[in-house]
This record gives C-alpha cells, sequence and structure tokens, in this order.
C-alpha cells in the first residue's frame, strides 16, 4: 500500500524521482496526501467537518501509543505489550470508580482516582519491562512477550471475561469531551505528540534515548545511565499505553477486555515503521509517527467506507505493514 | 534433505589405515588428493601468496603483502594492529575478496569465495571467538554440514566414533556426546581442530588461539599443534605473545603496513629484532628527533601520584597492573598488542571491574564503579576503537560533542541550547574541527575530526585525568600533530593525561613519563630521563631487563 | 552426561555446576517430574473421577491441537525465531475446513492444511529471503491471516456439514485411543526423527545455536528457515482441522492466543527461546503439563473451594512463560560467560 498508492500518484504527476529521492517520512507524508486526495474525490462526506473529526478521534490512540513506541524503537527496542497494557488500563478505570467502597464512591475522588491508577499501573507493567531487559538481558522482544501474551488475560481477569458497562459522564469526557469543538483526545494527542517530539530533541532522556539506540557501548562510556534510561522508556510506553486504554473504554463508554486495545502493538508499530524510524534505532520521528498512524488509519478508513469487509482491510493493512517494515529494512541482514 | 551448497563433498571414510582418508571430489574436478599419511621428508611449499593488494574505502589494507608457507611447518604471523595480518589470513580463506595478487596452494592457483569452500579445499581456520554450536555435542561439531548418513537418516553411532577415533589421534579423550559448552575453551579449540582435520585440512589458520587461555590450556593447544605438525599439516599461527612463538613456532612472517617486512626462521630471531621490527624501528640507530608534534622539552613532573592503581588482575588479561598518574603529567603506557593497555585504562575508568587489586583516587579507596562515577571524578576516556565505542554515529557533531556534557547543560532535564551552541562554537574552533556544519552526522567527518570531536566531548567537562587509548590510530599526519600539541597544551594547563600509543615515538617524544605493561603486568616505569626507545622497546619484548643487553649482532 | 566430569577440572566449577543443574533441569527431567508430581496429586486430591479413563482422554484429545502448533513452534523457536501467527492461522483453517467439509473429510482436511502452508510459505519467505525480523512478519501475519479468517467466514461461525464424514476426524477411536491422540503420536515421532536423524533436524539447532558457524560450515540458512516455518504453518493448519472437528464449527475468532499456550509449553519444555537447544517430547510434556494443571483448576472450581475464572488460566501462563523466561536468561547468561571467558 505504502508503495502502491504513491505510484498511482506519481503516473497523475510524473513524480517518480521525488518518490525515490524522499525520506521515509516524506514518502508517507506524500501517500497520506495522495490517499487523501483520493479520498476527497472517491469517498462521500470524505471533506466534512465531522468526518475530519471521527478521524481524528479515532486516530489518537494509535499516534498517543505510537508516540512511546517511536522512544522504544529509537532505543533499539520493541515493546510488544502495549495492547495488553491499554486492556489493562482499560479494565481497571471501571474496577475503581464503580467501586461501592466510601472514599472511591465519591466521584470527586473517584473518577481521578480512576484515571491516575490505570495509567500509573500501565507505568508500572512498563517498568517491568524495562526490568526484565535490563536486568536479565532479556531480549526486548521476548521479555515484552510475557505481557502481550499474559497481559490480556490479566485484564479479562480483572473484568471476569465480561464487557463492563458504565456511564460516568466525567469520566466518559476523556473519550467524548468536546471543549472549542475539539475532542478532548485529539487535544491530549497533540499534546503528547509535540511534548514527545519536544523531549527526542530538547531533553537528556531524549538524547540518551538515541544515543542508546546509536550505539549502546559508547553511550554507556560517554556517561549515559543506560540501565536507568532504558527502563524509563518503557515505563513512558506503558504509561502512554495506559492514557490510550483510559481514551479507548471512555469512547466506548464500555470496557471490552477482548477488544481494547486489540492489534495496537501492530498499529503502532507499523505508524513508527511506515513514519520512518528505523528498527535499528538512533534515529526516531514523532512528525513521521504522526504521519504513519494517520496514513495507516486513513488506510482503514478508506477500506470501510467502501464497504470493502472488515477481513479484507485487516488483511490490506497486514501487507501494508510488511512493505513498509521492508521498505525500512537495513541493507545488512538482522536477525 | 539438505545437501551442502557448492562442491558436492562424497566422503570415503577408511577407517583401517589408521589414519582417516578422505577423498573430496570437488566440483573444480582435481582441486584436492589424498593427503599423505606421513609428514615430507624435504620441506615442500604447500601455500605461496604474493603481491596480495586489497583496499578498503579510504585505507590500503595489504600493500603486495606476501606469505609462503612450507609443508608440516607452524608459521607465525605478527604485526601491530592494522599491520595487515589477519586481512591477509581472510584473503586466504575466503573471507574476503583479494584485489590482487595470486594464492598458490599445493601448487594450483586457488581463489576460495567463502570460509566454507576453503575448508572444504584443505585450509581451516580456527577463529579467535570459537565458531561452533556451543549447544551441540563434540561429535556433531565435528561434522556440521556433513553429517555421516545411512538410509537418508544420521548415523550417530557412526558420528560419534568416527569423532572419538579423530579426537584420540590428537591424543584427546573426550565424551563426544555431551555439549561443547561443558568444555573449556582450550578443548573447545582442541574440537575446532579435529573438525578441521576431519576435512583433510592441509593447512590450519589460528587467531591469536590464546589470547583466552591460561597457562596449562596453553600447553594443551601446543600439544595439539605439534601432533598436527608430525602429520604433515602446516598451520599458519597468528599471535601477539612473542614468547609462544618461539615455543611453537618454526618460520616467522613479520608485517607493518600492509607489507611483509621479514620473513625468516624463528631459530634466527630474537623477541627484541621481532619487536624492532615490527615497530618499524632498528635497534640501536639514533632516533630521528621531532618525528611527532611533541616539543622537546618534557621534564620530571614532581607532583605526588593522584591516581594509583595498585596490582590490578582481571582475568583473562591483566595479571598484575599497576600504575600511578601525577597531576600535570603525560603518562606513556607502553606494550604490545594484549598487554593489556586498553583493559588497564577500562578499569581506572570503571567500565571494567577488576577482580583484585584496589584503586585509589586522592588518597580514596575505590570510589569509581562505573563510566558515570569516573566522569564525575573528573576521569575522561576515549576509546582505542573510535566505531565501536566512541561515536554515536547517526547524530550530529554537536550531540556527540555534548553527550556527555549533557547533565551539565540541562536545567530540569531540559537541554539550554544556547549554552550548547557556545560549547560546540568554542571547540570546534579550538580544535579547529573540520565540518561543513555542526548538524552534520559524525559518521560523515574524517577519522581525525571524530576524534577531535571525542575529544572535544571530555574536553568540554575540563577532566583532571583523561585516558587516551590511541587517539592518532588512523588520523593523517596534519591531525596527529594537531592532536598531539593539544595533549600537550591540556598537560601544561595540568590536566593529567594517560596515553596509550603503538607509536613509539610517541611513547617517546610526548611523555613525561612511561609505564610498561607485558602480558597484563606492570614490567617498568621509566623517568623522563630514562626514556630512551631501545629500552622500552626491550622492556615490551622481554619484560623486565630495561639494559639492552641481549642485543647482540 | 556422566563423562563430563573427566575434564570437570579444566572448567570454572560454580559456573559450570550451576549451569548443568540449571540445564539438566530444563532439558526435561524436571518437567517430567513435575507433570508426575501434578499428575500424583490429582490422584490424590480428586480420586476417581480423575483417573477416569473419560477424563484422561478428554483431557488428552483437548490437548492435540495445543500439541500441534507447540511442536512447529519447537522447530521455529529453536532456529531462535518465533511464529506468533499460529493462533490466526488455526482459526483460519478451521473456518476453511468447515467451509470445505460438505466435500468430505480429504479434501477439507487437505485444504485446511493448505492454507496453514500457505501462511508458513509467506512468513518464511519473508523471513529466509528478506532477513526481516521473524516477530514483525509473523505478526502481521497473525493480522491478515484472522482477515482471511473472518472473510472467508463472513464475519460469523460456519458449521461443519453433519452429512459428510468429517466430524470422524475427531470421533474415530483406534482401539481405546482416540484418532486425534494417534495424530499428534505419530507427529511427534516423525518430528522427533526429523529433528534428530536428518540434516535438517541438526541443522535447525546448528543455525539457532550460532548462525555464524552455520554460515561458515556451509549450511543451508535460507532453506533452513523457509521450511521450519512452513512447518509451523502446516501444523497449525492440522491443528485447526482438529478444532473444526472437535467442535462442529469454524469460528474466525477460535484461538485467540493460542500462539501464548504454544510457546509456553515450548519453553517450560526447556526449549531455549534464544534457540540451538531444545527437544520435541519435552514440548509435549510441557503441553501435558499446563493441559493437566488447568484441568485440576477446574477440578478445583467443582469443588468450589476457591474461585478461580478461567480467565487466570492465560495469566498463569503468561507467568510460565517468565518464570522460565527469566531461568533460561541466566543459564545462557551465564554459558555465555563460560564460552567466552
Amino acid at each position: 500500500m505504502a508503495s502502491t498508492t504513491p505510484r498511482v500518484s506519481a503516473g497523475a504527476r510524473s513524480l517518480p524521482e521525488l518518490v525515490r529521492n524522499s525520506s521515509q517520512t516524506q514518502r508517507a507524508l506524500f501517500a497520506l496526501i495522495a490517499l487523501s486526495i483520493y479520498n476527497a474525490f472517491a469517498t462521500t462526506n470524505f471533506l466534512t467537518f465531522a468526518t475530519l473529526r471521527v478521524n481524528l478521534t479515532q486516530v489518537a490512540t494509535i499516534v498517543i501509543v505510537g508516540v512511546g513506541m517511536t522512544y522504544v524503537i529509537g532505543s533499539a527496542g520493541i515493546d510488544l505489550s502495549v495492547g495488553a497494557l491499554m486492556a489493562i488500563s482499560g479494565a481497571l478505570a471501571p474496577k475503581i470508580f464503580d467501586s461501592q467502597r466510601a472514599l472511591l464512591s465519591n466521584e470527586w475522588i473517584g473518577i481521578p482516582l480512576a484515571i491516575v491508577i490505570p495509567i500509573l499501573v500501565a507505568g508500572a507493567f512498563g517498568y517491568f519491562n524495562g526490568y526484565l531487559i535490563t536486568k536479565f538481558k532479556i531480549q526486548p522482544i521476548i521479555a515484552t512477550l510475557v505481557l502481550f501474551l499474559g497481559g490480556r488475560g490479566i485484564a479479562k481477569a480483572l473484568s471476569d471475561g465480561n464487557l463492563v458497562e458504565f456511564n460516568k459522564p466525567h469520566f466518559d469526557y476523556l473519550g467524548t469531551g468536546r471543549p472549542f469543538g475539539i475532542p478532548v483526545q485529539v487535544i491530549v494527542m497533540i499534546v503528547i505528540a509535540i511534548v514527545a517530539a519536544w523531549g527526542l530533541r530538547s531533553t537528556t532522556f531524549g538524547r540518551y534515548v538515541l544515543a542508546i539506540g546509536g550505539n549502546e557501548r559508547a553511550a554507556e562510556l560517554a556517561g549515559v545511565p543506560v540501565t536507568r534510561v532504558k527502563r524509563q522508556i518503557y515505563v513512558l510506553s506503558g504509561l502512554l499505553a495506559g492514557v490510550a486504554g483510559l481514551i479507548v473504554v471512555a469512547i466506548n463508554t464500555s470496557s471490552d477486555p477482548y477488544q481494547v486495545g486489540q492489534d495496537m502493538e501492530l498499529d503502532a508499530i507499523a505508524a513508527v515503521a511506515v513514519g520512518g524510524t528505523p528498527f535499528t534505532g538512533g534515529r526516531a520521528t514523532i512528525a513521521g509517527t504522526v504521519i504513519g498512524a494517520f496514513f495507516i488509519h486513513q488506510v482503514r478508513y478508506t477500506l470501510i467506507s467502501h464497504g470493502v469487509p472488515d477481513g479484507t482491510t485487516r488483511m490490506v493493512i497486514a501487507g501494508a505493514i510488511l512493505i513498509a517494515v521492508l521498505l525500512q529494512r537495513p541493507k545488512a541482514g538482522w536477525r | 534433505m539438505s545437501r551442502v551448497q557448492g562442491p558436492v563433498i562424497d566422503l570415503h571414510w577408511t577407517l583401517d589405515t589408521g589414519l582417516l582418508t578422505c577423498g573430496i571430489a570437488s566440483l573444480k574436478a582435481g582441486k584436492l588428493t589424498e593427503p599423505s599419511p606421513t609428514p615430507p621428508s624435504a620441506p615442500e611449499t604447500l601455500l605461496e601468496m604474493r603481491d596480495i593488494v586489497k583496499v578498503f574505502p579510504g585505507v590500503v589494507a595489504l600493500d603486495h603483502a606476501r606469505l609462503t608457507v612450507l609443508k608440516g611447518e607452524v608459521h607465525a604471523i605478527v604485526g601491530q594492529n592494522g599491520a595487515g595480518k589477519s586481512t591477509l589470513t581472510k584473503i586466504l580463506n575466503g573471507a574476503y575478496r583479494r584485489d590482487g595478487g595470486t594464492i598458490v596452494f599445493e601448487g594450483r592457483e586457488v581463489d576460495f569465495s567463502t570460509p566454507h569452500q576453503a575448508q572444504v579445499g584443505g585450509i581451516s581456520t580456527i577463529f579467535q571467538e570459537i565458531n561452533l554450536v556451543p549447544f551441540r555435542s563434540v561429535a556433531e561439531n565435528i561434522f556440521m554440514g556433513r553429517e555421516p548418513r545411512r538410509f537418508g537418516l544420521i548415523d550417530w553411532p557412526r558420528m560419534n566414533r568416527e569423532a572419538r577415533e579423530i579426537l584420540t589421534r590428537s591424543g584427546i579423550e573426550l565424551d563426544v556426546k555431551q555439549p561443547l559448552l561443558n568444555l573449556n575453551v582450550a578443548l573447545q579449540q582442541m574440537v575446532a581442530i579435529a573438525r578441521a582435520v576431519s576435512f583433510g585440512s592441509k593447512l590450519v589458520i589460528m587467531d591469536e588461539p590464546t589470547s583466552s587461555l591460561d597457562e596449562r590450556e596453553v600447553e594443551t593447544l601446543f600439544d595439539a599443534i605439534r601432533q598436527l605438525k608430525s602429520t604433515g599439516v602446516s598451520v599458519i599461527y597468528i599471535s601477539h605473545r612473542l614468547d609462544e612463538l618461539h615455543q611453537v613456532g618454526d618460520t616467522i612472517t613479520i608485517m607493518r603496513d600492509g607489507q611483509t617486512i621479514e620473513e625468516t626462521s624463528l631459530a634466527d630471531i630474537s623477541k627484541l629484532e621481532i619487536v624492532a621490527k615490527m615497530l618499524g624501528k632498528n635497534i640501536g640507530e639514533l632516533r630521528s628527533e621531532g618525528t611527532t608534534g611533541f616539543s622537546e622539552r618534557k621534564t620530571d613532573i614532581e607532583t605526588p601520584p593522584f591516581y594509583v592503581a595498585s596490582h590490578v588482575e582481571a582475568k583473562p588479561v591483566l595479571n598484575d597492573a599497576s600504575i600511578e598518574l601525577r597531576k600535570g603529567e603525560i603518562l606513556g603506557l607502553s606494550g604490545l598488542l594484549g598487554s593489556g593497555r586498553t583493559e588497564l585504562a577500562r578499569v581506572l575508568f570503571g567500565a571494567d571491574k577488576p577482580e583484585n587489586g584496589s584503586l585509589s583516587l586522592d588518597g580514596v579507596p575505590s570510589p569509581i564503579a562505573s563510566p558515570r562515577d569516573a566522569i564525575r571524578q573528573g576521569i575522561g576516556y576515549c576509546s582505542e576503537d573510535r566505531k565501536a565505542e566512541g561515536i554515536i554515529p547517526e547524530m550530529s557533531v554537536r550531540e556527540n560533542l555534548t553527550l556527555a556534557a549533557l547533565p551539565t547543560l540541562t536545567k530540569n532535564g531540559i537541554i539550554d541550547p544556547k549554552e550548547q551552541a557556545k560549547i560546540v562554537d568554542r571547540f570546534v574552533e579550538l580544535l579547529s574541527i573540520k565540518t561543513s556544519d555542526v548538524e552534520q552526522p559524525i559518521s560523515q567527518l574524517s577519522g581525525g575530526n571524530q576524534q577531535k570531536v571525542l575529544l572535544a566531548r571530555w574536553l568540554c567537562l575540563e577532566p583532571r585525568l583523561l585516558l587516551l587509548d590511541e587517539p592518532t590510530r588512523g588520523i593523517d599526519v596534519g591531525a596527529k600533530a594537531e592532536i598531539h600539541h593539544l595533549i600537550e597544551s591540556l598537560a601544561d594547563e595540568g590536566m593529567s593525561v594517560l596515553m596509550i600509543t603503538s607509536e613509539i615515538e610517541e611513547i617517546v617524544e610526548g611523555s613525561n613519563r612511561v609505564t610498561v605493561l607485558r602480558d597484563g603486568r606492570t614490567v617498568a616505569e621509566f623517568d623522563r630521563a630514562q626514556i630512551d626507545q631501545d629500552v622500552i622497546i626491550a622492556a615490551m619484548a622481554e619484560g623486565h631487563d630495561p639494559f639492552p643487553s641481549t642485543v647482540e649482532e | 552426561m556422566e563423562a563430563g566430569e573427566l575434564r570437570q577440572d579444566a572448567v570454572d566449577p560454580s559456573a559450570t555446576a550451576y549451569s548443568r543443574i540449571a540445564g539438566a533441569w530444563l532439558r526435561g527431567q524436571g518437567v517430567l517430574i513435575a507433570l508426575i508430581l501434578v499428575f500424583l496429586f490429582g490422584v490424590w486430591r480428586y480420586g476417581e473421577t480423575f483417573t477416569s479413563s473419560f477424563n484422561l482422554w478428554t483431557l488428552a484429545k483437548n490437548n492435540t491441537y495445543f500439541a500441534l502448533i507447540a511442536l512447529g513452534m519447537t522447530f521455529v523457536i529453536m532456529t531462535g525465531g518465533i511464529d506468533l501467527s499460529v493462533g490466526a492461522v488455526v482459526a483460519l483453517s478451521a473456518v476453511t475446513a468447515a467451509r470445505l467439509s460438505p466435500h468430505g473429510l480429504w479434501v477439507a482436511l487437505a485444504a485446511a492444511i493448505g492454507i496453514g502452508l500457505l501462511v508458513g510459505v509467506i512468513n518464511g519467505g519473508i523471513i529466509a529471503v528478506f532477513k526481516v525480523q521473524p516477530f514483525i512478519v509473523t505478526l502481521a501475519l497473525l493480522l491478515g491471516a484472522r482477515g482471511a479468517a473472518l472473510n472467508l467466514s463472513h464475519n460469523a461461525s460456519v458449521s461443519v456439514d453433519y452429512a459428510t464424514n468429517y466430524k470422524d476426524l475427531w470421533k474415530t477411536e483406534i482401539g481405546p485411543v482416540p484418532l486425534p491422540v494417534v495424530i499428534v503420536v505419530v507427529a511427534y515421532l516423525l518430528g522427533s526423527i526429523m529433528l534428530n536423524l536428518t540434516r535438517f533436524g541438526r541443522h535447525i539447532l546448528a543455525i539457532g545455536g550460532n548462525e555464524e558457524a552455520a554460515r561458515l560450515a556451509g549450511l543451508p540458512i535460507n532453506r533452513t528457515l523457509f521450511f521450519v516455518y512452513l512447518l509451523s504453518g502446516g501444523l497449525a493448519g492440522l491443528a485447526g482441522a482438529l478444532l473444526a472437528a472437535q467442535g462442529n464449527t469454524g469460528s474466525p475468532i477460535a484461538a485467540v492466543g493460542w500462539e501464548l499456550t504454544a510457546i509456553a509449553a515450548v519453553v517450560v519444555g526447556g526449549t531455549l527461546l534464544t534457540g540451538g537447544r531444545g527437544s520435541v517430547w519435552t514440548t509435549l510434556v510441557g503441553v501435558l503439563l499446563l493441559g493437566l494443571i488447568f484441568n485440576e483448576l477446574n477440578f478445583e472450581r467443582g469443588k468450589g473451594i476457591f474461585d478461580l475464572t478461567q480467565y487466570w488460566e492465560e495469566v498463569i501462563r503468561g507467568l510460565f512463560l517468565l518464570i522460565v523466561i527469566i531461568l533460561q536468561a541466566r543459564l545462557t547468561n551465564t554459558a555465555r560467560v563460560t564460552r567466552t571467558m
């Protein structure tokens, strides 16, 4: 998808050279614009404010999780557990605000706690990932596999495998609120993306992340606290997954441990890869990830709005991910 | 199910002769004949490499190098880092393609394109990092890729039996069914050698085989090498441990700067001469002065030592290394490759932990447990391996330069870009770092400029001690002189510098004091007045005897 | 093993003792002992109902599909890779089998295995030819295969045709032994022969143990990797066929998270996640151990003594995985030290 789309437009605009010489991020942006132009003509109601708003709401969680994943991949790691952490965070929130215990039943205490605690718990699970990776020197793929596979079980166990519906307008505001007509989660997304992009460039932490991804031994010898920074990276990824989990359940006003964050690790990894952050680490672009997330989402939106069945949509996305990964592939083999 | 790619191998094992005969019908017919079971009486040339040229981007690694190996001899190759010995053997075993020259092996011109092809053709390599599969059994490792089969299935009894026989012939008794992992490094090497033997190799290349062995294990290995020799197999033996060469070697090839400097019998050359030739120096020759950028006004520094390391032990390299550093001095740390120079510097920097011995800084014992600690105490370290341990290739000059200084450039974790730019500009100018833009990725800079950025990484922290490991390696002459001047002016300002270098001129002209390491031990220390090229070379080669009484001829 | 002590003196005693004990444990004696203990616990606590041939054969039958995907996963993990797509492949092939069940057992079975092989071809092809990390390829195929299953089933469960002999796949018994159990035993027998007695099998272990050494020895690395993923896909296809026959239905949302069960069984069985070491039979023991534990949890639930919902199963599997991964990491880290130092 990532490559066919520009080719279609390239024929019309005769810009093959440009495509060939551009960076992965530029290619992704180009593909996104081409897809948008296509949608503007071919998809009814695409150019309406309502559609834009819907799309923005839906893409927000991919961007939020993708931002964390960008840091992780920038440090030459990977985090497969984000989807499961979203489910845990989403399952935990109703546990807290629906609790009948004296203090929590008070909305002014219960709701803030129902937001803060799930995020912190997800962050704690992120720390657990980072601990496994740094303490036992386990590869990130294997270390995060534990929660990728077992974490959703925790979410199911928390909610007994049931879809939990709730009605807490103050909590739902996270997913449905619209200050100044802008959905809350879009504001959250924008703030997180901007802070993350700034943080990557302008904080010690951000530079340490890339230094570790670029050359871990050199970073260690230059005094970078490698162990601490790595743990912080996975904590960050966990925290952001926690935020995304809350947004999803707030939109649905229900928490389904099977569905919350399903396939999110793929969407996030795909957004990062499509956006131009290499898996080998050392370089990372938040803007690219945002573009990648919008692209992945719009591919899905386009297919669904044209009545393509859900199954086919998934297959196309899977193909798009593989193509993006193949384009990202460094010259030398790495396994 | 799966056949070895390339030449088709057909193995006939005849065990009644007592010696393994293995006929290999190569696709390139007649490349190999049966190995003769007895060593030849007259020395016959087995291998001749002539005019070998290899060019890497920007470097001529081999410049018409040559190598001649006779049948049944152990042929040592020595040389400094970058002399070309590894490149030469890699061209021989097919790991690299050569850019020129000819290789004649067993009277035929050969050209192997992979190490596997070379192995099938009779040249096996025992790599420094043993390239066997740790979890698989000894027998499997010996027969990997050509396991004997019966009715299409692996014939385990035969494989184990034949593996045992091959090992027995090398004088080794061990359970061939146990995983390789259970064996110590020396025995793993035996297995690698047995694998080479089972291929019917005529030539075995060993690259630093003893670097991680203790003395007893070295003996076992030498026995195996002698055993190989007695069956007519030749060995190319690359080592930096000069003592070993005379024990096990017959002839020696000395390389320097990609060229073959000397090819001679080991009986005719002393260790001292070997070292002198490796360094490109003649013993007793008057030193040509002013070949470096260092000035000639070195004096003794009389300040008391502030950083003392005593009797440091860190296996397998460091045995008993001691060193002390004084304020404002340039201490030259000298020693051959593998003498433990780098390892000692890493211990001083907290990058490696010593098993024994003590460090004390300003009289406080063992204050340094990590590079971060060292940096906090005002110590910087430039690794000899710029690429693997110095630069962060994807990052810009600016970021590489300020990486270690980030904590001092930040408020609440946020980098102050103005402060950062100020420092970067200052050091780019001060060290005249040539870069089109400080935002340029460091990997695009020349080696000399990369090195200057890495020096600046530490200098901007104003350290009191800088550990420089081969600071001028792979750098052009102009940049070298600049770095020499810089080191000197830093010392004048009161910084203490530990300079590790293989270039004897730098040691002689640049140091206020010299410490010499050999086999992980501190063997000599010289004050300014005692510093003399011949004396230092003697200490590097022979150990304690600082007076060149062994120099004859 | 005993003869190792010949040269014991030459190796750092503490490191070897540790790696040998841990190694022995991981190599399967431990897991076999655990299996026996858990079984005896069941006999002691639940008595007749537990040891009844009905319970035991049901237990065995209900673990046959796990056993099959775990077998494929064993080979994949031995090469140092991972196949996250197996659960989705099971669903896809179950749907395929159900759709084609009107054409009879053989057609449906062949198609189910065939579609599994097809996914294996894509996985193996991309991993072997393009050298992309296995986790990302198989993760994408997890999504893709699930999508294909949804398409093929039109987003609903597909019933198996009762008129044909498809359900025989599950119901047939050979003597007292149910056919699925026979299939699993045969598959493990063949797998064991392949691993121990063919070059392909030894090359799997060599590649996982030290890919560089395998390359230097001229082993066909790409081909071996390709066939390993192909095999995993085919076995997942067979597992899907069994699943469809068991439930008389092919559901596109079945078998979610089964890759966890497979991976957990493989590592509990002692196969190193970093590759190079493992065994086929201990994987089967691992499958049985996990199956037995959950069987006994069911009995506990029946006794009503404590109420651990079935959703904890996944968590418990995850914990198993975690513990074994940490044990393995310590083992391999120790091994690395003894090897290079």
